[in-house]
């Protein structure tokens, strides 16, 4: 297994250096700069920034100190603060959107799953299976602003919009509803799906009908002897959730007014701000090869059919 | 298989044989969920575009200030927007971009995945496995990332080339269909991963049977071999992974145009009627509730008929 790991983490490495570069040089040979909104900027005082931001220099220069010094590189937008500083200032606030998201759709995603597999094609089955095709079709954007529509302006059961919950210091707050569940509700739903197929593979081998045989209870064949391999599907799933994860919160943040990292991205593309932009893409992509080499890991351990290769 | 060998003598009673196409015919008429989504599509492409043609010129920019946020009525039986322009036009001219971003992207992803898919799958070895191993890494990358970052970088490059031209006297233009372009190859660069690992296999499973061998040793050219023998015989599961892809594509459009970085205003797209929508969802319901309903009720039949095919075309499931 070490020998895995370590494989895997060598050859993230070139995969990064690419993504660095392909992320620096698509931003630096379109045209635009990171000065041009402002509008009275003279040729000197430009001439400055660029020094200042080390533009001058040739690329490929730019380049290898941009990837040996990134954590600590200023922002273009907000000159005082390194990239290290906004990420790890605005990440927490993204992770915990994520993290809340997550718990709702593995808690609902797996329930409803087990529930419709117990009796497939019966009424049982069909009322989960049809709300999770709804939460498949219905995009986080059209859901987010319908659920704010009715439960906050109509109903008035939840603040609109709001950050007090995600940045704040405690750990709950009402306004973190809404948004936890318009992101979590797209992978409740493919989850139980997921959960359904698994488990319906599962319940028709032989040792599910020794287990029922030998007396185990209808609870203790699902928890001990089912959910082990039924969540398999779920598992290798959870790879690319986390990558939809941070594409969903974009989303979610700028429709609930979040101040999270994912409302930075998309402002620091707009704004031409080089250094945070190359940041936070080498920040998600880590992130998000980091994840997946986790839940390889787990796949294999859970799985004794698979074997570190 | 269509030709069931027929004799003078034989009984009436013998059951004829039917071809793949006839029999999935067969077994997607009787998924009514299938059909009702064929349908919808089939009257929601009309709609798109043969509707304009009965609506003036201008149907989708013409504002008029004093029906701002009109509600649902005679005159305008979607309602008004916040600029006065009237809402079914703008939800038609919609549904035309949405449409066509997801079926040109969708094009350009099969073509990219189909021809991946079957260079690896035919040569097997080594080019298999580095091409391969290069689909689990991409596959990997947070590429909507990409997207966003195209979209928002090569937004200014069509004015760019509209001066090249310019300085060299070229009438050529294309900075009025740049975003549209950006779109459809940004959108299709990344969805062809998928397709990719679908022909693959199949191409992997098709090279190891008598008819391509017999190919081979008859000296055909590897393009007759692959365009001609094998391309047909993975048209099934193409299909059926296409009729998917296409509600991704279109997902994808609304939620670049949803962040501002799709299609551009006045042009309307779904994503972009959405966006507007929740803005003002305050004060006008309508414009958000009728653009996001018909875009769930479009994903939704796609869906469903991407699941009917697959279960129409799936020989496992044939003569059930």
């Amino acid at each position: 297994m070490l020998k895995f790991i370590l494989r895997r983490v060598l050859e993230t490495i070139p995969v990064l250096l690419c993504v660095a570069a392909m992320t620096f040089f698509m931003c630096r040979l379109a045209p635009g700069g990171p000065f041009d909104e402002d509008k009275q900027v003279t040729a000197e005082v430009r001439e400055l920034l660029n020094k200042q931001f080390n533009l001058d220099q040739p690329l490929h220069k730019q380049f290898i100190q941009y990837i040996t010094h990134l954590p600590t590189l200023q922002s273009f937008k907000y000159p005082n603060r390194t990239v290290g500083e906004i990420i790890s200032q605005k990440f927490p606030v993204s992770a915990k959107l994520g993290f809340f998201a997550m718990c709702i759709a593995l808690s609902l995603g797996i329930l409803f799953g087990v529930i419709a597999s117990l009796r497939p094609n019966t009424y049982i089955d069909y009322i989960p299976s049809s709300l999770a095709m709804i939460g498949i079709c219905l995009p986080t954007f059209v859901m987010g602003p319908l659920l704010m529509l009715v439960f906050s302006l109509k109903l008035g059961w939840f603040p609109a919009t709001g950050w007090g919950g995600f940045s704040g210091d405690q750990f709950f707050a009402s306004d973190m509803v809404l948004p936890s569940v318009t992101l979590g509700f797209f992978y409740a739903a493919y989850i139980s799906r997921l959960t359904r197929g698994g488990m319906l593979d599962i319940l028709t081998q032989d040792y599910i009908r020794t287990a029922k045989a030998k007396g185990a209870s209808g609870l203790r064949v699902i928890l001990k002897h089912s959910l082990r391999g039924g969540l398999l599907p779920v598992i290798s799933f959870m790879g690319p959730a986390v990558a939809g994860l941070i594409a969903g919160s974009f989303v979610i943040e700028t429709i609930f007014a979040i101040p999270g990292l994912g409302q930075d991205f998309v402002k620091s593309a707009f704004n031409r701000d080089y250094t945070l932009v190359l940041g936070v893409v080498m920040f998600y992509a880590t992130l998000i090869i980091l994840l997946n080499l986790i839940v390889d890991i787990l796949q294999v351990t859970l799985n004794p059919k698979l074997k570190f290769d | 298989m269509n030709d069931t060998p027929t004799r003078p003598d034989a009984p009436d009673t013998v059951e004829k044989g039917e071809s793949l196409w006839v029999g999935a015919w067969h077994r997607l008429r009787k998924n009514k969920m299938a059909l009702a989504g064929g349908v919808f599509i089939l009257l929601l492409s009309g709609l798109s575009f043969m509707g304009p043609f009965f609506l003036e010129g201008d149907y989708y920019t013409n504002t008029t200030l004093g029906d701002k946020l009109e509600p649902p009525g005679d005159d305008y039986p979607l309602g008004a927007d916040h600029l006065g322009r009237d809402q079914l036009g703008r939800i038609i001219k919609g549904g035309q971009i949405s449409l066509l971003v997801g079926l040109v992207a969708t094009f350009v992803s099969l073509t990219i995945g189909i021809g991946y898919g079957t260079i690896s799958g035919y040569f097997g070895g080594k080019v298999d496995s580095v091409m391969m191993r290069l689909v689990d890494i991409l596959y990997s990358l947070p590429f909507v990332i990409f997207v966003i970052l195209l979209m928002v970088f090569a937004k200014d490059l069509g004015d760019s080339i509209d001066a090249w031209f310019a300085a060299r006297g070229s009438e050529f233009s294309i900075s009025g269909q740049w975003n549209m372009l950006l779109l459809f190859v940004a959108i299709g660069a990344v969805e062809w991963l998928t397709m990719a690992r679908i022909v693959r296999g199949q191409v992997m499973s098709l090279r190891r049977q008598e008819f391509i061998e017999a190919c081979i040793s008859l000296g055909l050219p590897t393009r007759r071999i692959i365009f001609r023998h094998m391309v047909p015989n993975v048209l099934g599961p193409v299909i059926v992974y296409t009729t998917l892809t296409i509600p991704a594509v279109m997902l994808l459009e609304a939620f670049l145009s949803f962040l501002g970085l799709g299609v551009q205003p006045p042009t309307p797209s779904w994503g972009l009627l959405i966006k507007d929508g929740a803005d003002r969802m305050r004060e006008a319901w309508w414009m958000l509730v009728f653009p996001g309903a018909l875009f769930a009720i479009t994903l939704f039949s796609f869906n469903f008929v991407g699941d009917g095919l697959r279960d129409a075309l799936d020989p496992k499931t044939s003569k059930d």
